[in-house]
């Protein structure tokens, strides 16, 4: 009998310890991590270009028919032809869709200019557009509430500061941008719990998202040594090395039987 | 007169109770904890639009304040009309733990679901619901009948059986819980359900093979066994409904279902293997001698 007793104080002990620890440090600052000092200016003249597409091999899935009936709003606004889940989409050509492709290693550690425009996110018949986002740390990020419903913003970040924020009907836009590099932000809905995103937060400029055609194309790139990804939220990343000479333009194809889940 | 309305308002708010513990299963379930991002108004409100998963949230928040409300009357009420000392202590207790699992309810709005708070949230919540049954139990008129004695020994004691099989639900509960929060796996949970059942089967098969010539005792082991057997198969349910749904793109109502249910008969479980130990505790005694032997001291007639 002793026996039992002491397995069980030992699997509450392994319980209790547990559930320490589950939240992620509090580390993000409003302003941009870490500058690199005095950046010597860009050199556009030389910058190589990587473009390619990201080829879908295997059986297509069929994605879901999502069941918006929760709330009549939503439903009505696919009446007739009801919203897919987007996890995978694959284009007509053969590619898939909603990579993103980034420069994961081998950037100049210099502060590159954040581009004051934001990048928009809208929620529009209770999914949101795009499904995928790209912005640099410290980019405004601008949400946008078309639905005449009631949404919660809600991005799951492990680096950067999580936040929960309700928007009503046709609410003014909401500003937020993520002080460090994370790729990717998950985000989702609470009051819908179908609608989900990807926010992807990158040091730079070097990043592009795959679309109808599931191509992407990085531009400016200074001649060096990279590592590039491609991340797919279902498929997994694959990293590739690559070497650009000034002024050069390379192919880099991406597939997704070789991307991996981590 | 007065003692049988009291017992009815127990039995009343441990069912409002219950309902409680559905409606935050549900929002568990359906992922509905941050669609109300503030607290204590939703939405700056007392009543937000109840779109989507609001209608969760938000109608946990309802339902927790009508608890809240009883729970209060339940107090109020055993500070006038009771007598027993320690009642009214439990009375004062459950009030306690109903606002610790406000301000825990509230926290995880707050904090955005940290884990230890929801799972202390979903522990809090089963033991509140066991304190409603006990305090239903204690107001009943089988109660006030007083004790029918019966003698059981041998070891391990019926009652120590008895406690350990209650403690082994509550640890087989706060698996549960934190593996719904995504603390931990499922696998402690399986493992635990061998535990649970088995201290389960061993309790109530030595009540009913000894005592079954005792009413208190009969029904509370057989309520016991009925629940538990069928709380393992809303368990197995639950598992399949969760895999069978794992690629869908929303929360399916069959895995949403059964994972209530579950929840809820979890509650039932604990709350009857408590009364059971109850029952025992009062109406068991151990033969003198056993106790002499183990040195326990037996006061003199
Ligand atoms: C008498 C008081 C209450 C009881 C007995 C109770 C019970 C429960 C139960 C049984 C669950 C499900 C736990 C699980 O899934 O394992 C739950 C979840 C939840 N409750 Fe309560 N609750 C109470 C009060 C409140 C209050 C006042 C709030 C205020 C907002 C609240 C907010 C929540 C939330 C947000 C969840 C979901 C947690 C999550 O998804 O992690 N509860 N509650
Ligand atoms: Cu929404």
């Amino acid at each position: 009998m002793n026996s039992i007793f002491v397995s069980v104080l030992a699997a509450s002990a392994l319980f209790v310890a547990g559930c320490g620890g589950s939240k992620a440090p509090e580390t993000a600052k409003e302003e941009s991590a870490a500058p690199a000092a005095t950046a010597p200016p860009i050199d556009e003249a030389n910058a190589a270009t990587i473009t390619g597409k990201v080829a879908f091999t295997g059986d297509k899935p069929t994605m879901r028919a999502i069941d918006m009936s929760a709330n009549p709003i939503c439903a009505r606004a696919h009446a007739g032809s009801p919203q897919h889940s987007e996890e995978v989409v694959v284009n007509g050509n053969g590619t898939l869709k909603n990579v993103f492709v980034w420069i994961k290693t081998g950037v100049p550690d210099r502060q590159w200019p954040v581009p004051s425009t934001p990048v928009e996110i809208a929620q529009k018949g209770c999914t949101y557009g795009p499904h995928v986002i790209g912005v640099m740390a410290g980019q405004d990020i601008k949400i946008v509430n078309d639905d005449p419903t009631n949404h919660n913003i809600h991005p799951m970040p492990k680096v950067n500061q999580e936040w929960n924020e309700s928007q009503p009907p046709n609410g003014d836009p909401k500003l937020k941008k993520f002080a460090r590099e994370e790729v990717m932000i998950p985000v989702k809905c609470n009051v819908h719990p179908w609608m989900r995103a990807y926010i992807g937060v990158v040091n730079h400029p070097f990043f592009a998202i795959t679309g109808d055609d599931g191509t992407f194309t990085i531009k400016g790139l200074p001649p060096g040594k990279y590592t590039i990804e491609a991340w797919h939220e279902k498929y997994g990343t694959q990293d590739v090395d690559i070497t650009v000479g000034a002024k050069e333009s390379k192919t880099q194809d991406f597939d997704s039987a070789q991307m991996k889940t981590s | 007169m007065n003692q049988v309305l009291l017992h009815r308002y127990a039995v009343l708010w441990s069912f409002c109770t219950l309902f409680l513990v559905v409606a935050g299963g549900l929002v568990t379930s359906n992922d509905a904890g941050l669609s109300v991002p503030d607290w204590p108004l939703s939405y700056g409100k007392l009543m937000p639009p109840m779109e989507g998963n609001i209608f969760y949230e938000h109608g946990h928040r309802m339902v927790a304040t009508t608890v809240g409300l009883l729970t209060i009357g339940m107090v109020v009420w055993l500070m006038c009309a009771e007598r027993r000392r320690w009642l009214k202590n439990l009375g004062w207790i459950s009030l306690l733990a109903v606002i610790a699992q406000g301000v825990l309810g509230g926290m995880t709005v707050i904090f955005l679901l940290p884990k230890p708070v929801s799972i202390g949230h979903a522990c809090l919540a089963q033991l509140f619901f066991s304190t409603t049954v006990a305090i239903a139990l204690f107001t009943s008129g089988g109660w006030q009948r007083g004790r029918q004695f019966v003698d059981d020994s041998g070891a391990p004691p019926l009652h120590w059986l008895a406690l350990a099989a209650a403690a082994c639900v509550f640890l087989q509960l706060a698996l549960g819980a934190a593996a719904r929060h995504q603390a931990i796996g499922i696998l402690p949970h399986v493992i635990g359900a061998l535990l649970a059942t088995g201290m389960v089967l061993w309790v109530t098969v030595r009540v009913l093979m000894r005592h079954a010539g005792h009413d208190a005792l009969r029904r509370s082991a057989l309520a016991v066994l009925f629940i538990t057997i069928l709380q393992v198969f809303l368990g197995i349910a639950a598992y399949m409904s969760r895999v069978a749904t794992a690629e869908a793109p929303q929360p399916m109502p069959v895995m949403v279902g059964f994972t209530v249910a579950h929840v809820a008969v979890g509650a039932l479980t604990l709350a009857s293997s408590v009364v059971l130990a109850i029952q025992i505790f009062r109406h068991v005694r151990r033969p003198l001698a056993e106790l002499q032997t183990e040195g326990v001291a037996v006061p003199s007639a």
